[in-house]
């Protein structure tokens, strides 16, 4: 026996039920830092430092210490006071869902911020000046403009970032969610198969990389064909 | 000529040394060290335990030098597969489906299953009364098939931990109900510490032998029948000479081996 299909196939519905998690995860982080993410990159490219520096410093500490750790820290680390314990967060924060898509959240906010941030930077003088040229505001130039601008170019380093996000999920993993690590981890205590359990795990995140970057390949040639190079 | 006759001798006798060594290769013990009281780390980072104390004195018994390996409960036998280890010695339960891909000594201790749950709690039917509660256990563990065949069926919300300790962790914070483990270990791992205080045993003793096994064990690779008549014979020896009891008696204040 090389590879032994059967415990694969009977362990299907959990790697499927386990694959609805990780989705579920990665979505809702996604999503809730994309939200925090938005204002710290205006924060971050301010030229006054008393907006700068705190969105300079968030970025720098959650960027600086490792997934496992932020998660720990949201998960154990909260739970061991009593004032957390008895306050009104407790219900959200005994949820090992909630800690998880809290943790990637953080963590993934200040990873997308810096992303925006550069791209925003990097707005040719010549959109800007045509904008004011044509008398917009402050503010109508930012959602017209600056916005959709940067954010188009920051589509393919915003695509690694998805793809990074999709394998810290498996962080979940460690605070008693079953997602496709999860279900992998479970397989192998039962059935002692470690090759099996954790190949079966690495072709459920291979195809979902795949499906991410054909996604991102798709908005990039909708969103940047004016970006890409021309031929004649 | 001299000098080359002498340095030849020294090669040799190197050598011989070397051979010597090989021979006595050592017997590496794979051990899980947060289990206490059985396996633990002690604030110096040394392993302290029953376990690592009756391996010692097995190992003494057979008169072969141990290397302890640390490693977590689930990555024990495949460890043992891939020869990274020759022996698992960290309370390890025998039963049916382990003996399919491990070999098993006799016992060298038995002890009950029990529940811990916030204290003054009450169960008489488990199934019943433990519906839609939250139990923890460890993964991979006897008492985790126990779960999820029996209790999980009964509608019990079963999660799974890498370790004991962080469902202790859990247990305190309230995100868990009662975990199901071993007696001792609870006892001394989790009630007797300062956090274990407002938690008791609940419930019955669990020894349906289906699923706790008939014992624990040492387990090695499967053809490996050498080392485990070895460590048989040095089980019986130390039963007989007293020296089970003496390391018994350190941690246990009731007969640990069972009848």
């Amino acid at each position: 026996m090389i590879f032994d299909y059967t415990v694969v196939w009977d362990s299907l519905p959990l790697y499927m039920s386990g694959l609805l998690i990780t989705l579920k995860l990665l979505a809702i982080s996604l999503v809730l830092g994309l939200i925090i993410a938005v204002p710290l990159a205006f924060m971050r490219v301010s030229k006054r430092a008393a907006v700068n520096l705190p969105a300079w410093l968030y970025t720098y500490v959650i960027r600086g210490t490792p997934g496992l750790v932020q998660l720990f820290l949201i998960y154990y680390g909260l739970a061991q006071f009593d004032a957390v314990r008895d306050s009104w967060l407790w219900p959200w924060l005994s949820s090992a869902t909630f800690c998880a898509c809290l943790a990637f959240a953080v963590n993934t906010s200040a990873y997308t911020a810096e992303i925006l941030a550069g791209s925003l930077r990097s707005t040719p003088h010549g959109e800007i000046e045509a904008a004011k040229a044509m008398g917009m505001s402050r503010f109508l130039m930012y959602r017209r403009i600056v916005l959709p601008s940067a954010v188009r170019r920051a589509l393919p380093q915003y695509s690694n970032e998805v793809i990074m996000m999709l394998q810290t999920t498996s962080l979940a993993s460690i605070v008693t969610l079953v997602d496709i690590t999860g279900a992998a981890r479970t397989v192998n205590s039962q059935f002692y198969l470690p090759f099996e359990a954790y190949i079966t795990a690495g072709v459920f995140y291979l195809a979902l990389t795949f499906i991410l970057v054909r996604l991102f390949k798709r908005a990039e040639r909708r969103w940047l064909a004016y970006l890409a190079p021309r031929n004649g | 000529m001299k000098k080359l006759a002498l340095l030849g001798a020294m090669a040799l006798s190197i050598l011989s040394h070397a051979v010597v060594g090989a021979e006595g290769k050592p017997v590496r013990i794979g051990i899980e060290a947060a289990y206490p009281p059985f396996a633990s780390k002690a604030p110096d980072g040394s392993i302290v335990g029953f376990d690592y104390d009756i391996g010692n004195a097995l190992c003494a018994e057979m008169k072969v030098k141990c290397q302890w390996v640390e490693q977590e409960f689930d990555g024990l036998i495949p460890a043992l597969k891939v020869r990274k280890i020759d022996a698992i010695l960290s309370s390890m339960s025998i039963t049916e489906e382990r003996k399919r891909s491990v070999e098993f000594t006799h016992k060298y201790y038995n002890s009950p299953a029990k529940l811990v749950m916030k204290a003054g709690t009450d169960v008489k039917d488990v199934k019943t009364e433990l519906k839609g509660k939250n139990l923890g256990v460890q993964r991979g563990s006897i008492h985790d098939r126990f779960a999820t065949e029996v209790l999980e069926p009964a509608g019990v919300k079963v999660s799974r931990y890498a370790s004991q300790n962080e469902i202790y962790l859990d247990l305190s914070a309230g995100r868990l109900d009662a975990t199901l483990a071993d007696a001792t270990l609870l006892e001394d791992g989790f009630l007797k510490t300062d956090a274990g205080k407002g938690f008791a045993f609940a419930g019955p003793d669990f020894t349906d032998p289906k699923y706790f096994g008939e014992g624990i064990g040492i387990a090695v690779r499967k053809n490996d029948t050498e080392l485990r008549d070895k460590l048989n014979a040095a089980i019986d020896a130390i039963r007989a000479n007293g020296t089970y009891k003496q390391i018994q008696d350190k941690y246990f204040n009731f007969d640990i081996y069972g009848n």
